[in-house]
């Protein structure tokens, strides 16, 4: 328990020690890494401790997003309340989403989350008078503001974002460590036997699925206050995978697992579209004359083989494989 | 003393497609005692039992614990009720240590008794079975024999009124045996237990009544000494 504490402490202090280090471009990267690990950490509570596949958070990241952004744009709320909102519709979509998608178990529960987030997208974009679609809108400078911080200057928005983390973090951890964290993961293991242990699984499926939610909401939330900007992409299918790898690149089943896997993925696919796949298009053309103007775009592609390779050699994602081999304490 | 029904069942019918698995008129098993439930394989134990922890709900009949229908009640309501079931198939927490494993059921009772100490209730329960020395390794590396008396302390961290062990000394050695029988003995001081058996010594030592089950029926029913003497008993174990 102790060392869990230091260790949590330890990650937050080094992200509070980056943050004058760091050059403006890295900056505004881990802003939104921080925030996408909110995301992440949401997503590993139900996925990595409860064993449930969701492939629908981008309604729950949705819910949260647009649920802060409409009030800010049609009923010009100040960001705070209208963050609690948008926490507040993740949490009602979380409740009742669960209460339908977890009378399914397995290849089921991931078809009727897809299923339900699909609906949510596509209702997205039926109103696009209210949320502009696929398009989507900004949030003035000007309003994003919280007890006259401003938002979108790069240092408070370093912070509000690693406020947001942290938070998330230290209840993901207390969650995991508690009783019911222990019959979370009792239920990943062996869902019969917890039942005839007198625990009712569904509601321990149902918390988790709703504290994750919550999580989800609250990352929508602060992306669309910290970057100013709200729109439908955030709500497709591919926002709902994102969440799935970043997760198992880390590990899942652990605590920090979620921000690991996110950082790394992020600057994997920077660094694969910003250099390694152009580079590549370039050698195929001079080499073979083949010009190539996709392959530069193909970025996806390197992470594709990444997660094939990982699935393959670690399954258990980065800190799951330390956990194993080296430190059988990470919690 | 006069027999106190605790756990009863009547007209119980559990049908899986066209067959019928389980075809039972009447079953009672009184507060206090070992009952041993015996039968060749596909005899229908394990669903019978399962029936009556609710596993599975049943195609017709009722179930009655201390007086209260239980038909209808979820599983896990049955066990926090007080009827604890322990798997045949070792079904133990492979990865959490054993200490994890009982302190899932301790802490169910903790909750449910409103007071008591986690802690104190897994270490007693693993102490029981002779594992607290191993209260830290982890739960998948045990011999078999340690992961079904695992499996027995998790039904004993439960502090259940009855206990049922289904084929609890599957795969245990004979020295493991002998104690087991002292601990089950130890056990039934506090708690009624239902013990489905393949091993004819365990049965003769510990059921003071005999449940037979063939193709899902109560074949016979009484001591041991009068069930070795039955003569459709023998029938159907040795074939007729």
């Amino acid at each position: 328990m102790i060392r869990s504490i230091l260790l949590h402490s330890f990650v937050i202090a080094a992200l509070v020690a980056l943050e004058p280090v760091l050059s403006e471009y890295h900056h505004g990267n881990l802003a939104r890494i921080m925030v996408l690990a909110v995301y992440a950490t949401g997503y590993n509570l139900l996925f990595g401790y409860t064993g449930l596949l969701s492939l629908g958070h981008a309604m729950f990241f949705a819910a949260g997003m647009y649920g802060c952004a409409l009030m800010i744009r049609l009923a010009e709320w100040s960001v705070g309340p209208a963050f609690v909102v948008g926490v507040i519709c993740a949490l009602i979509a979380g409740i009742v989403v669960g209460f339908l998608a977890l009378r399914t178990i397995g290849v089921g529960f991931m078809i009727v989350t897809l299923m339900f987030a699909e609906a949510a997208y596509l209702t997205i974009l039926y109103y696009n008078e209210y949320t502009r679609g696929d398009e989507g809108f900004t949030i003035a400078q000007s309003v994003r503001t919280i007890g006259g911080l401003d938002l979108s200057d790069t240092t408070t928005r370093y912070f509000a974002a690693l406020t947001l983390f942290s938070i998330c973090l230290i209840a993901s951890a207390a969650v995991v460590q508690s009783k019911a964290g222990r019959v979370l993961v009792a239920i990943r293991e062996n869902e019969d036997r917890v039942r005839m242990l007198g625990f009712d699984p569904f509601r321990y499926k149902l918390l988790a699925l709703v504290l994750s939610a919550v999580m989800a909401g609250a990352a929508g939330a602060a992306y669309a206050v910290l970057f100013g900007y709200a729109g439908a992409s955030f709500a497709a299918v591919q926002y709902s995978i994102f969440p799935l790898l970043w997760v198992l690149l880390g590990g899942p089943g652990t605590t920090l697992g979620p921000l690991l896997g996110t950082v790394l993925m992020f600057y994997l696919v920077d660094y694969a579209s910003g250099t390694i796949m152009p580079g590549l298009a370039g050698m195929v053309e001079t080499q073979f004359g083949i010009e190539a103007p996709g392959l530069a775009s193909a970025y996806l592609l390197l992470v594709g083989v990444a997660l094939v390779l990982l699935v393959l050699f670690a399954p258990r994602g980065l800190l799951g494989t330390v956990r194993a081999r080296m430190i059988p304490w990470l919690p | 003393m006069a027999a106190v029904a605790q756990l009863s069942a009547e007209g119980l019918v559990k049908d899986f497609g066209g067959l019928r698995a389980v075809d039972v008129a009447a079953f009672t098993l009184n507060k206090g005692e070992i009952r041993a439930v015996i039968g060749p394989n596909g005899a229908g134990k394990t669903t019978f039992v399962s029936l009556l922890c609710g596993r599975f709900p049943p195609t017709a009949g009722r179930i009655t614990f201390e007086g209260r229908d239980i038909t209808a009640m979820p599983a896990h309501e049955r066990v926090a009720s007080g009827i604890a079931y322990t798997f045949q198939i070792t079904s133990i927490f492979g990865n959490l240590s054993l200490y994890d494993n009982v302190a899932l059921p301790a802490q169910r009772r903790v909750t449910l008794d409103g007071g008591g100490h986690v802690r104190e209730r897994a270490m007693a329960a693993l102490e029981r079975v002779g594992l607290a020395d191993r209260s830290r390794e982890i739960a998948s590396s045990q011999s078999y024999g340690h992961q079904r008396l695992l499996e027995v302390a998790m039904g004993l961290a439960l502090g259940p009124k009855v206990l049922i062990l289904d084929e609890p000394t599957q795969g245990l050695a004979d020295s493991e045996i002998a104690d087991f029988i002292t601990l089950i003995r130890e056990v039934a001081q506090e708690t009624t237990i239902l013990l489905i058996e393949h091993n004819m010594p365990v049965v003769m030592a510990l059921a003071e009544t005999i449940t037979v089950l063939d193709q899902g029926r109560i074949l016979a029913e009484g001591t041991p000494d009068a069930i070795r003497e039955n003569a459709a008993v023998q029938t159907a174990y040795l074939g007729g």
